[in-house]
C-alpha cells in the first residue's frame, strides 16, 4: 500500500510541470497562436526561479519571478509574431533557441548550488491520513495550484464571456475583429498567460522537482507539453489526464530502477520521448478528427490593416 | 495603438530579402556589444575577440572552415525541407544518427584496412542520417504526425542512444571508464587537405553539396516540384505533383546531409565517438538556413558567420573569462533580428498621423 501511495505521488509530482505548461499552451492555441517557445520559456524561468529562491530563501518568490520571466519571454514572442506579423513557427523556434542560450549563460554560476530546506509540503491534517495522505495530500502547494488552474481555465474557456471571445479570436479573427473585439490584444494576453504558466512549470522543475539547476534541465518537457495539447484536443481536462499519463512514464522509470531491473538508464530516459512520438502518431491518425477540434485559425497571423 | 503601422506592399521587396540578413547581423553585433558592456567588458575589446581575432590568423581561418562544414551540410539540407514546407527541426538527431552508424563502421577498421575505408564511413553516416529522418517521414506520411515534434523528440532519443553506446557496448576498455569509444584507425579518418591545420576533405564535400543542392532547387524538375508543393500545395496537387514524394525526398536528402556532417565530425576532428559530438550544429543550422535565405550561396556565407560565433564564444572564454554560452545568446538574437527585419519584405513601416484625417 505504501508503495502504491508513493507511485501515485511520483506520478503527480512528475506530471505537474507538464500540466502547468500544457494549460498555458491550451490558452495560447485557443486564441489561434502557436508558440513553439515553451521549452525556452521554461528554461529561462527555471534558472530565474532558482536564482531568486536561492537569493531570497523564499520559494514563493522564486515562483513569482519564474512566472514573470516566462511572461517576459512570451511578450518578446508577441512583439514579433503579433506586432510584426512574423512567422509563428520560426519565431517560437527562435524563442526556444534563445531561451536555451540565455539560460545556460545566466545559470553558469549556479551549477553546484543547492537550495535551502523548506517546510514540510502538503495539507496539514490531511497529509497524515493513511494511504491517501502520502499519495495525494503531501505535495508542494503548486501541485494543487496547477489543479485549480486546470479547473479555472476550463471554466473560463467554456463558461465565460471572455472565454468565448478568446475562442472566437482563435477560430476566426476576422469575424472577431468585425464584431469589435481587440484581436491582437486578446492574443497578447493569452500569450502572456501561457508564458506565466510555462514559467511556473520551469520554476517547479528547478526548485521542487529536481531541485537543482543544470544546463538544458527541462529536457524537452516543453515540447512534450506541446504534443500533449494536440493529444488533449485543446481541452484542459484532457490535458490533465495526458500530463499525469506522462508523469506515470516517469514513475515507471523510477519503479523499474528501484526493482533492480537490469536496464541502462539511457533506455529508460528515452521512454518519455518515444512515448510522445507513439501517442502523437496514434492521435494524428485521423486528420479529420484533429481538424474538427483544432482552433481554425491556429498559426495564421492576423493584421487588422491587411 | 502603436505609433507606427504595417502597410502591406504590392510586391515583396527583393532588396529586403537580401538586406534583412545583413541588417540582422549588424543589429546582433550591436546588441552583443551592449551585452559586453553590461558584463563590464569594453565592448570594442569584446567585439575584437569575438569577431576580429578569429580571422587574424591562418589557424583561425582553418578552424572557421572546420566549424562551418557541418553547418553548411545541415543548412542546405534544411533549405530543401523548408522550401518544401517540411518543418524538419531534428537535424541534430540526424547528425548524431549519422555519427553513430559511420562511427560503427569506423570502429571496424584496423591498422591493415585500405586507406579508402573513410569513404565507407561517410557513406554509412549518410545512410544513418537518412534512416533516422525516414522515421519522421514515415510517421508524417502514414500517421499524419506533426514533423516538428517528431523530429525534435528523435533528437533526444538519438542523444540517449549515443550516450548508451559509448558508455556500454562501444566503450574503450582502456579509456579509464570515460564514456568514449576507442580512437578510430588511421584508415577511417578523413584525409587532411591543409598542412598544419585540422581542415579536411569534408570542407570540399560541403561545398560540393551546396552546389548540388543549388542545382537541384534551381535547375531540375524535382526541385521545381518541391518548391511548388511548399509554396502552393493546392496548385501542386492540380499539377499532379506528389506531396508524399516531396515529403520523402526533402527528409531523406536533409537526413543524409546531416548524417554526413555527423560522420565528418567523428571521423574528422574528433576521431572517436563520445557522448558530446556536436555543440548544437543541427539547431544552429536552422538559423543558418533562414539567414542564408534557403539559398546555397547565402547558406555558405551564413555558416561562416555562425562558425565565427562558435569560435568567438570559445575565445571570449579563454581570453576575457566570459562564458562561452554567449554563443547561444548571440545565435538566438540573430534569429530574432532576422525575423523582425523580414517583416519589411512584405510590409512597409508607416508612422501613424497624430491628428485624425
Amino acid at each position: 500500500m505504501d508503495a502504491l501511495a508513493s507511485l501515485i505521488a511520483i506520478t503527480m509530482n512528475a506530471g505537474t510541470p507538464l500540466l502547468l505548461a500544457a494549460i498555458g499552451v491550451v490558452v495560447n492555441e485557443r486564441s489561434g497562436v502557436v508558440n513553439l517557445g515553451t521549452e525556452g520559456m521554461m528554461l529561462v524561468a527555471a534558472v530565474v526561479g532558482f536564482t531568486v529562491t536561492l537569493a531570497s530563501g523564499q520559494y514563493w518568490l522564486g515562483f513569482v519571478a519564474g512566472a514573470f520571466a516566462g511572461m517576459l519571454m512570451a511578450l518578446l514572442f508577441a512583439a514579433l509574431a503579433i506586432g510584426l506579423l512574423t512567422n509563428q513557427f520560426a519565431t517560437g523556434l527562435a524563442l526556444s533557441l534563445f531561451g536555451a542560450g540565455l539560460s545556460a549563460f545566466i545559470g553558469l554560476a549556479l551549477q553546484a548550488e543547492t537550495l535551502p530546506m523548506r517546510a514540510a509540503d502538503g495539507v496539514p491534517g490531511l497529509r497524515d491520513i493513511p494511504f491517501l495522505g502520502p499519495a495525494l495530500f503531501a505535495h508542494h502547494w503548486v501541485v494543487y495550484l496547477s489543479l485549480a488552474m486546470t479547473a479555472g481555465v476550463a471554466w473560463f474557456l467554456f463558461r465565460t464571456r471572455g472565454g468565448l471571445v478568446l475562442r472566437a479570436v482563435g477560430e476566426s479573427p476576422e469575424c472577431a475583429h468585425a464584431l469589435g473585439h481587440p484581436v491582437r490584444r486578446v492574443r497578447c494576453a493569452a500569450l502572456a498567460f501561457g508564458g506565466a504558466c510555462a514559467g511556473l512549470a520551469g520554476a517547479y522543475l528547478s526548485t521542487i522537482y529536481t531541485p537543482l539547476w543544470s544546463e538544458g534541465m527541462v529536457a524537452g518537457r516543453g515540447w512534450i507539453a506541446l504534443a500533449l495539447v494536440t493529444f488533449a484536443t485543446w481541452r484542459p481536462g484532457r490535458a490533465l489526464f495526458g500530463a499525469y499519463l506522462f508523469g506515470g512514464v516517469a514513475m515507471l522509470q523510477l519503479y523499474l530502477q528501484g526493482e533492480g531491473v537490469e536496464i541502462a538508464t539511457q533506455w529508460l530516459a528515452m521512454t518519455p520521448y518515444v512515448a510522445t512520438i507513439v501517442v502523437l502518431a496514434l492521435i494524428s491518425r485521423n486528420p479529420r478528427w484533429i481538424r474538427l477540434n483544432m482552433p481554425a485559425s491556429l498559426g495564421k497571423p492576423f493584421s487588422p490593416n491587411a | 495603438m502603436t505609433p507606427w503601422m504595417l502597410v502591406p506592399r504590392d510586391h515583396s521587396s527583393r532588396a529586403w530579402v537580401w538586406l534583412s540578413p545583413v541588417v540582422a547581423i549588424v543589429l546582433t553585433l550591436l546588441a552583443g556589444s551592449a551585452l559586453f558592456a553590461a558584463m563590464g567588458t569594453n565592448p570594442l575589446q569584446g567585439l575584437n575577440v569575438f569577431v576580429v581575432a578569429p580571422l587574424s590568423s591562418v589557424r583561425g581561418w582553418s578552424e572557421l572552415l572546420l566549424k562551418a562544414t557541418p553547418l553548411v551540410l545541415c543548412g542546405v539540407g534544411l533549405a530543401v525541407c523548408f522550401r518544401a514546407n517540411v518543418w524538419n527541426i531534428g537535424a541534430e538527431g540526424q547528425l548524431i544518427a549519422g555519427a553513430i552508424v559511420g562511427g560503427g563502421i569506423a570502429l571496424l577498421a584496423t591498422a591493415d584496412s585500405p586507406r579508402a575505408w573513410y569513404v565507407l564511413v561517410l557513406l554509412a553516416s549518410a545512410v544513418g542520417g537518412a534512416l533516422w529522418a525516414s522515421i519522421t517521414a514515415w510517421l508524417r506520411d502514414r500517421f499524419n504526425a506533426n514533423e516538428i515534434l517528431v523530429s525534435l523528440m528523435l533528437v533526444y532519443v538519438a542523444q540517449q542512444l549515443i550516450s548508451w553506446l559509448v558508455q556500454d557496448p562501444w566503450r574503450d576498455p582502456n579509456g579509464y571508464g570515460f564514456p568514449q569509444s576507442e580512437l578510430f584507425a588511421a584508415a577511417a579518418r578523413i584525409p587532411l587537405i591543409l598542412e598544419g591545420t585540422r581542415v579536411n576533405a569534408g570542407s570540399v564535400l560541403a561545398l560540393v553539396a551546396a552546389g548540388a543542392i543549388w542545382l537541384l532547387l534551381a535547375r531540375t524538375v524535382l526541385g521545381f516540384q518541391l518548391k511548388v508543393v511548399g509554396l502552393a500545395p493546392i496548385a501542386a496537387r492540380y499539377a499532379g505533383f506528389s506531396q508524399r514524394r516531396s515529403l520523402w525526398t526533402a527528409l531523406l536528402i536533409s537526413g543524409a546531409l546531416a548524417g554526413l556532417a555527423g560522420g565528418l565530425e567523428v571521423a574528422g576532428p574528433i576521431g572517436q565517438l563520445t557522448s558530446t559530438i556536436s555543440p548544437g550544429y543541427g539547431f544552429a543550422a536552422i538559423i543558418v538556413a533562414l539567414v542564408g535565405r534557403l539559398h546555397s550561396v547565402g547558406i555558405v556565407l551564413a555558416s561562416l558567420v555562425m562558425a565565427l560565433f562558435y569560435i568567438g564564444g570559445d575565445l571570449a572564454q579563454s581570453r576575457l573569462g566570459l562564458p562561452s554560452a554567449l554563443t547561444g545568446v548571440y545565435q538566438g538574437l540573430l534569429l530574432f533580428f532576422l525575423l523582425a527585419c523580414d517583416t519589411l519584405i512584405k510590409y512597409r513601416l508607416r508612422l501613424r498621423r497624430t491628428a485624425p484625417i
